[in-house]
């Protein structure tokens, strides 16, 4: 016992520089939070077919249905997988999204012009997939040169018992209930997902990976 | 006469194609309305869920955003390794994959997700680690496990589940896998 009111006794001084949330990315940065920069998830998995690789970006989280119905992409953001092949954490290749006029367009897998915080986007679009409307009923999903894409508002496949996180580290609470409540239930992102061959990826046997948004100077 | 119209209005739509295509204002192809355009004022950066916003300060979390990841190791490790000590009151010793305070945070400084491109990709499954992030990982316990749950896994037993083991709605097995927005 004094062991855990030590622990929640730390966890208080600590929350008190400003709230730790442990919410995959959801509460973020004061230059980022509330913006279309805001990143909530990266995903990286085998797809169906265990030949691709899948990415999974997603950006401008707890979305509530009302808000979801007017939610757009941001023609001055970038949205850029980041993807090491070589073990030295710096990226080799990119996929970088750019939303267009109504339409994501997917460069890459490429070699960056340059690597960092700054992004040329290089050649032209490998896929260019419609944005799926909060109404459509079903995806929307484009296929060119072996690469799916689909982008559009979609359920957060976040899950965590947040308000219940925050009771602990805000002295309330000593731990989580059994069972928890998602927080994120019934919220949304704006998404875009890739699906690309492993051949592509001129992998040896790991990644690296990392997802990023930029803005137009 | 419709296909001499058609031909028509294919030579003008060409022509005008022709003419945006030489805008000087604009460093785009004339086919794709976005290459070569530079996006440089720096937004968010992620790499394994919810470890920069845990082990980073309120105050750093600007910073994090604008380090690369090959220098994250040398600027964030020991903060990431005082923040580790701190959640456990100094307590901290090993956890479920056998690392130490430092050898964990050398792990987690560099925020980049680790994975395979020869087998199975999860987060977490018991057997692979670190393989990838698939939609239906409960990255929290995982997380929660490593960071309280000591050499085996059975410290602070009641922060080491939040008891939210999957998503709100299911997964789809094909592609784009996310599930339809509410």
């Amino acid at each position: 016992m004094k062991k855990m009111k030590f622990i929640i006794a730390a966890a208080l001084i600590l929350s008190i520089g400003g709230g730790i949330i442990w919410a995959s990315d959801h509460a973020d940065a004061p230059n980022v939070k509330g913006k279309s920069t805001d990143i909530t998830d990266l995903y990286v998995f085998q797809g169906a077919n265990n030949n691709n690789l899948v990415f999974v970006g997603n950006v401008q989280g707890l979305m509530s249905p009302t808000t979801t119905q007017t939610a757009k992409f941001d023609e001055n953001t970038m949205i850029e997988f980041k993807i090491d092949n070589d073990g030295d954490n710096v990226e080799d290749l990119v996929i970088q999204c750019v939303y267009k006029s109504g339409k994501m367009y997917i460069y890459g897998p490429v070699k960056p012009a340059n690597t960092g915080l700054s992004s040329t986007v290089v050649g032209t679009a490998s896929v260019i997939v419609p944005v799926t409307p909060y109404s459509s009923p079903t995806p929307i999903v484009a296929t060119s040169k072996g690469i799916m894409a689909f982008a559009g508002p979609r359920d957060d496949p976040f899950f965590f018992d947040l308000d219940q996180f925050h009771k602990i580290t805000g002295g309330t609470a000593t731990g989580f209930t059994n069972p928890g409540h998602d927080t994120f239930a019934g919220t949304n992102v704006m998404s875009v997902v890739v699906e690309v061959p492993k051949s592509l990826l001129k992998s040896t046997g790991k990644l690296n990976v990392w997802l990023q948004t930029k803005q137009k100077s | 006469m419709k296909k001499n119209i058609t031909y028509s209005i294919i030579g003008l739509c060409a022509l005008t194609l022709a003419f945006s295509a030489c805008r000087k204002d604009k460093n785009n192809g004339p086919t794709d309305p976005n290459t070569g355009e530079v996006f440089s004022v720096a937004g968010d950066q992620v790499g394994r869920p919810g470890i920069a916003t845990v082990f980073v300060s309120a105050a750093d979390k600007d910073m994090f955003n604008t380090t690369v990841p090959s220098v994250m190791g040398a600027a964030f490790q020991s903060k990431f390794q005082t923040q580790l000590q701190a959640y456990n009151g100094g307590l901290y010793t090993t956890n479920l994959l056998g690392l130490t305070d430092s050898q964990f945070t050398g792990v987690l400084a560099t925020d980049v997700l680790n994975v395979s491109t020869t087998g199975k990709t999860t987060y977490y499954d018991g057997t692979n680690v670190l393989t990838g992030r698939k939609l239906d990982d409960d990255v929290i316990d995982v997380s929660l496990i490593l960071v309280f749950g000591g050499p085996d896994a059975t410290k602070n037993p009641t922060l080491t589940s939040d008891h939210v083991d999957h998503n709100d709605k299911p997964f789809s097995a094909s592609f784009p896998y996310e599930a339809a927005p509410w």
